[in-house]
């Protein structure tokens, strides 16, 4: 919402003071100052000058000569890139010496070899309006005794101004106001504030009975709360006065017509949308209000058609022919045109959540839809709207006939709120006495009574005001005390809350996590969550991602299952730019179909290991590291072959009997799929499962203090035949003297044989309560030695 | 003879100075103090002397052997430190070689920013909370008192998904859906902060991305206000940013919350820059999640996590934070 200050003082005269601090007191007022330009602030040295001769560039076809005369009698030639103006125009000339307000000194230079001796400005080069293409002319605008030579400034009369660009929030349809701003601006400095008095004296169609001319009916109305309307008689469409234009330009609307511009003119003023028909298209001005039904169309001004639905709201003619989309758009068969002598001026209100619907189902946003779906004003700002309408039209001789026709529908229920001081004080940490808080809200029109309880303390009876639909509850009222307060008046205190804070434990193990894969030397990656279309089955994966519905990019269209296809992406990119061998993890979701009779997805919390350059043992090393410091109980890895791994290079994950994750080296057909250099060594588990899974418990275990025997053992073992296999046999025969066993040789080789391998163990044998006996060492090594020759296959190297 | 002996003993010294190895101080050991040494064999001939003579002479001998132990213990010592100085300087290391070698990795930019983040509020007395990303229309809208025809909503530029019914199952647009889920299954006092990511329509530039981080606090407690809410931003700000910088809160709007604030913290110049959204739960909301607003009173606030460290590390393309670029990850 953009406000000049001039045109807030036409409702407080009395507002005043620095720009910047007034910018500081509507931003305190949740009137967010976005932009603040101080206008008619026009450079030194730009004067006003007279054109007394146009002619060609010789050189040049997108710039023309020009001969200004800028006070001293005497013809200057500039270049000039505007060809708007014609000889005799007096426009803003900035002479040589100008800095101009973006910085550019202007000079004395030539332009193709054409001498250009200062700069003829736009509107738009000199803050005056947003035109940057044409030059302004000035011919109408210049006061009665303006000389060329003059500062434009004192030319033309400019007051200084200043444009403020408000953000204004969706509960504060009063502050889509010129008026509105106006009001909580004028409260806040403690200023008075009133609205002028729109109405025409005399008029020469008053005569005429509105009664007559018009027949409105609400057919529904929980629709429309209230249609007036009018009829406006010799209607011409020309151009606006300029200051009416002027304004419309600075608030960002540009001027269009006299009857548009007007119209746009009491909306952006007083906030009250409105609509013009032309009457000749309205059989006797008969108009009903109804909700569409499902199957009607609507040719709308911009001459699309529209499919209606039950919810819309439609005006009709005494046909049953639709006419208007109620609030939204005008239908193309009745707007007014150049033949038109007769308008039927409509102001309305409307169901706020009916226009927000067809607001957003038909993608129409406007100016006018903006404000009734936040809910315009059903009080007396429609009359005072209609009255200001025909009086600015008035001044075009355009008249109106007596009176409005006036239909009530459903409006808010406005009887006072009981509101409690104490409430208030509560929800807002003040002090505030009842008197101070009526002082407050009356200050802004709304009605506030002190009345004493039953129990003797000082509530409050609030009208709430028709301008502010949004307001409704206690705590609504809480939030207008608080701003006129001022949010920055309130006492900060810091709650006593008597909660310990903290991590879960689920959130400190996570970050444990992390800080041993950072200790791996992984970097962690982020990748956003989707994926292209295929990406899953390029990475050997089931391809049952969710969909999104309105991706931004079919490359972000899918929600990833697996961390596999980011990683994927993240090393190629990393490799393109020569850094192949990469080591990444990444903790984050995935985001698996819905199980049955489930709406959401099946969300989990996955770790991703990816080493580029490197082979599955590195992954189970990493494993090993997470196993040992998040104390994982029974982890085992089962031959496997999961989908976009290796398949004689994986396994699954099995924690305490449950598959977790897989680990081993991904696929090389994946990897080039994606383009990636291999190996890639690949770790994925399920974290939210492992870390809220069982634990070990770390209990003490007493150091022996009794000497150890080591033995070595070498196997020769088939390839059918685990290590795990073998260890846990080891284990089994080994019993409690069996304290370490360390995997220290593992030897493929022409001496093996196709299919097998020696595997050859470190074996520590010792007891907590006594030195072990020769025999005792060798009645266990036996023990070992026999459980592991009874797998198939297995023999005890010489 | 214990004139030949100190003969004996200049030589052995003599010698003993300019051994220069350890087989070369066996030998010498052996000739100067072995069983054929002339010491030994004075020794053996002390015998023969008469009482008085002997005594004299035995003292005699006894020191002059006890010179000579004393030169090739000197002498051992002199080749051991010779040998170490050798052994140390055979090996010597430019140690510089070997920088740079091992790595830790680094945790992410958004990882960093969140764990300082939670750690603060953990400090004032909040748990930290966490939600699912895929959300219902109820907890992405209408239990945060935002009814499917508000305008608020289209401000929110949701990323739906395709399951249910159209527009029923989203991205979550923001991390408020986790005040609803907490509330739904936690009595009061609620002290929770909910880290997390979030979606909206944004093409990715580089001020935007369509999947970012952001942070949410919830109080639900009795007799809390608005001081309460102002109070916390101002003591987390001083503790997060520094206890230069100051808070400020200006009207604003949210369906969930009422009064509603954005608050903003000052910048070295003097301005004020925006930092996120706040305000008092709405009453609604506690209602939805069947909390009695006339019991219970809370407050809620958020703001971006990606850009705390956008910030905090001047980057100047938001896009960093998700390329995974390992120049851009090992920076920190």
């Amino acid at each position: 919402m953009k406000v000049t200050l001039s045109w807030l003082r036409e409702f407080a005269p009395d507002i005043d003071g620095d720009p910047v601090e007034l910018s500081e007191t509507l931003s305190a007022l949740g009137l967010t100052v976005e932009d603040m330009t101080l206008i008619g602030d026009i450079v030194d040295g730009v004067v006003l000058a007279k054109v007394l001769d146009l002619r060609p560039h010789p050189a040049a076809d997108k710039i023309q000569l020009v001969d200004v005369d800028a006070g001293d009698g005497q013809a200057r030639q500039v270049c000039c890139g505007a060809f708007n103006m014609a000889v005799g125009d007096l426009i803003p000339f900035a002479t040589p010496g100008t800095v101009m307000p973006n910085g550019l000194k202007i000079q004395e230079r030539k332009m193709r070899g054409e001498v250009s001796a200062g700069m003829c400005c736009s509107g738009g080069e000199l803050g005056l309006s947003d035109d940057h293409e044409g030059i302004l002319v000035l011919n109408d605008r210049v006061v009665p005794d303006a000389e060329l030579g003059m500062d434009v400034a004192a030319a033309i009369g400019a007051e200084p101004d200043v444009l403020w660009d408000l953000e204004v929030n969706a509960n504060r349809p009063d502050a889509m106001s010129v008026a509105g701003v106006a009001r909580d601006l004028a409260a806040a400095l403690g200023v008075d504030f009133s609205f002028g008095d729109y109405r025409v004296a005399d008029s020469s169609a008053a005569d005429e009975d509105v009664n007559e001319l018009l027949n409105v009916e609400i057919l529904d109305p929980t629709l429309c709360g209230r249609f007036v309307a009018t009829v406006l008689r010799g209607v011409t469409v020309g151009t606006s006065p300029q200051w009416l234009a002027d304004r419309l330009r600075l608030a960002g609307m540009r001027p269009l017509n006299s009857i548009v511009d007007i119209s746009n003119y009491v909306m952006l003023e007083l906030g009250q949308p409105n609509h013009t028909f032309d009457l000749a298209t309205i059989p006797n001005g008969h108009l009903r209000v109804r909700r569409a039904v499902p199957g009607e169309t609507l040719t709308t001004l911009d001459g699309l058609e529209r499919d209606l639905i039950a919810n819309d709201g439609v005006i009709t003619n005494e046909s049953d022919e639709i006419v208007s989309l109620a609030g939204v758009m005008g239908g193309a068969t009745t707007e007014i045109s150049e033949q038109t002598t007769d308008v039927l001026l409509e102001m309305a209100w409307w169901d706020p959540p009916t226009i927000s619907r067809t607001v957003k189902r038909l993608n129409l946003v406007s100016e006018a839809s903006s404000r009734f779906r936040r809910g315009a004003d059903w009080g007396e700002n429609i009359d005072r709207s209609m009255q200001r309408f025909i009086q600015l039209a008035s001044e075009l001789g355009i008249t109106a006939v007596g009176g409005f026709v006036d239909v009530a529908g459903d409006t808010p229920d406005r009887t006072p709120l009981a509101v409690r001081s104490a409430k208030i004080n509560g929800l807002l940490g003040t002090e505030l006495s009842a008197a101070e808080m009526a002082g407050y809200l009356s200050s802004i029109g709304f009605g506030a009574d002190v009345v004493v309880s039953d129990s003797g303390t000082e509530d409050l009876a609030v009208t709430i005001p028709t301008w502010r639909w949004d307001t409704e509850t206690e705590t609504d009222v809480a939030e207008e005390v608080a701003r006129l307060h001022g949010y920055e008046n309130i006492a900060r205190t810091v709650p006593k809350g008597e909660l310990p804070g903290g991590l879960t434990d689920y959130q400190v193990r996570r970050r444990l996590v992390r800080q041993v894969l950072v200790g791996c030397g992984c970097d962690e990656t982020f990748p956003m969550p989707f994926l292209a279309p295929g990406d899953l089955l390029q990475a050997g994966l089931a391809d049952n991602g969710v969909t999104l519905s309105n991706p931004l990019v079919a490359e972000q269209s899918v929600l990833r299952t697996s961390l596999l296809p980011g990683q994927l992406k993240a090393i190629a990119y990393n490799q393109s730019h020569r850094n192949a061998d990469v080591r990444f993890f990444e903790i984050d979701h995935v985001y698996l179909p819905p199980p049955a009779d489930q709406l959401l997805p099946d969300e989990r919390e996955h770790l991703a290991v990816a080493l580029a350059g490197e082979e599955a043992p590195q992954a189970v090393a990493v494993l090993d590291l997470l196993e040992r410091e998040l104390g994982l109980p029974n982890v085992v890895l089962r031959s496997a072959s999961p989908p976009g791994l290796h398949a004689t290079r994986s396994a699954e994950v099995i924690v305490a009997g449950k598959a977790r994750g897989v680990v081993g080296e991904i696929d090389p057909v994946v990897l080039d799929n994606y383009g990636v250099a291999g190996p890639v060594a690949w770790l994925e588990l399920d974290l939210g499962e492992l870390l809220s899974g069982p634990r070990l418990s770390r209990k003490y275990s007493p150091v022996s203090k009794y000497p150890s025997s080591d033995i070595d053992l070498a196997f020769e073992v088939p390839d059918e035949v685990t290590a795990a296999a073998v260890e846990s046999s080891l284990r089994k025969a080994g019993q409690a003297l069996l304290t370490e066993i360390e995997l220290f040789d593992v030897y493929r080789g022409e001496a093996m044989g196709a299919g097998t391998r020696s595997l050859a163990y470190r074996l520590r044998f010792q007891a907590h309560d006594r030195t072990l006996t020769d025999t005792e060492v060798a009645d266990v090594r036996q023990a070992c030695i026999d459980a592991v020759t009874s797998h198939d296959g297995v023999s005890l190297r010489g | 003879m214990i004139e030949t002996l100190r003969q004996t003993a200049v030589e052995a010294k003599a010698r003993l100075a300019e051994v220069e190895d350890l087989d070369e101080l066996a030998e010498l050991d052996v000739e100067f103090l072995g069983k054929k040494s002339a010491v030994t064999l004075a020794k053996r001939q002390l015998g023969s002397l008469d009482p008085d003579e002997r005594r004299t002479a035995g003292r005699e001998v006894n020191e002059i052997r006890a010179e000579i132990e004393t030169a090739v213990e000197s002498a051992r010592e002199r080749l051991a430190q010779a040998a170490r100085v050798l052994r140390i300087e055979a090996e010597r290391l430019d140690l510089t070689e070997f920088r740079g070698k091992a790595r830790r990795g680094s945790l992410h930019l958004v990882t960093q920013s969140r764990d300082r983040l939670e750690d603060v509020f953990v400090g004032m007395g909040f748990t930290v909370a966490e939600g699912p990303e895929v959300e219902s229309a109820w907890y992405n809208f209408e239990a945060l008192n935002i009814p499917e025809w508000h305008p608020a909503r289209g401000s929110f530029d949701t990323i739906f998904v395709d399951l249910g019914e159209p527009e029923e199952v989203m991205l979550r647009s923001h991390t408020s859906p986790v005040q609803i889920r907490t509330m739904e299954n936690q009595k009061p006092p609620i002290y929770i902060v909910a880290p997390g990511r979030t979606f909206r329509t944004d093409t990715a530039d580089a001020t935007h991305l369509p999947a970012f981080n952001q942070i949410e606090g919830l109080v639900v407690d009795r007799g809390i206000t608005m001081g309460d809410l102002a109070g916390t931003i101002d003591e987390f700000v001083h503790t997060f940013f520094g206890g230069d910088v100051k808070s400020r809160l200006r009207p604003s709007y949210f369906p969930f919350t009422e009064p509603s604030a954005e608050f903003d913290i000052s910048r070295a110049d003097g301005t004020w820059l925006e930092l996120g959204g706040c305000g008092m739960v709405h009453p609604n909301v506690l209602r939805n999640c069947g909390i009695d607003p006339d019991e219970w009173q809370g407050f809620a606030f958020g703001f971006g996590i990606d850009r705390l460290a956008v910030m905090r590390h001047e980057l100047d393309d938001i896009r960093e934070l998700v390329n995974n670029d390992v120049r851009f990850l090992r920076q920190f």
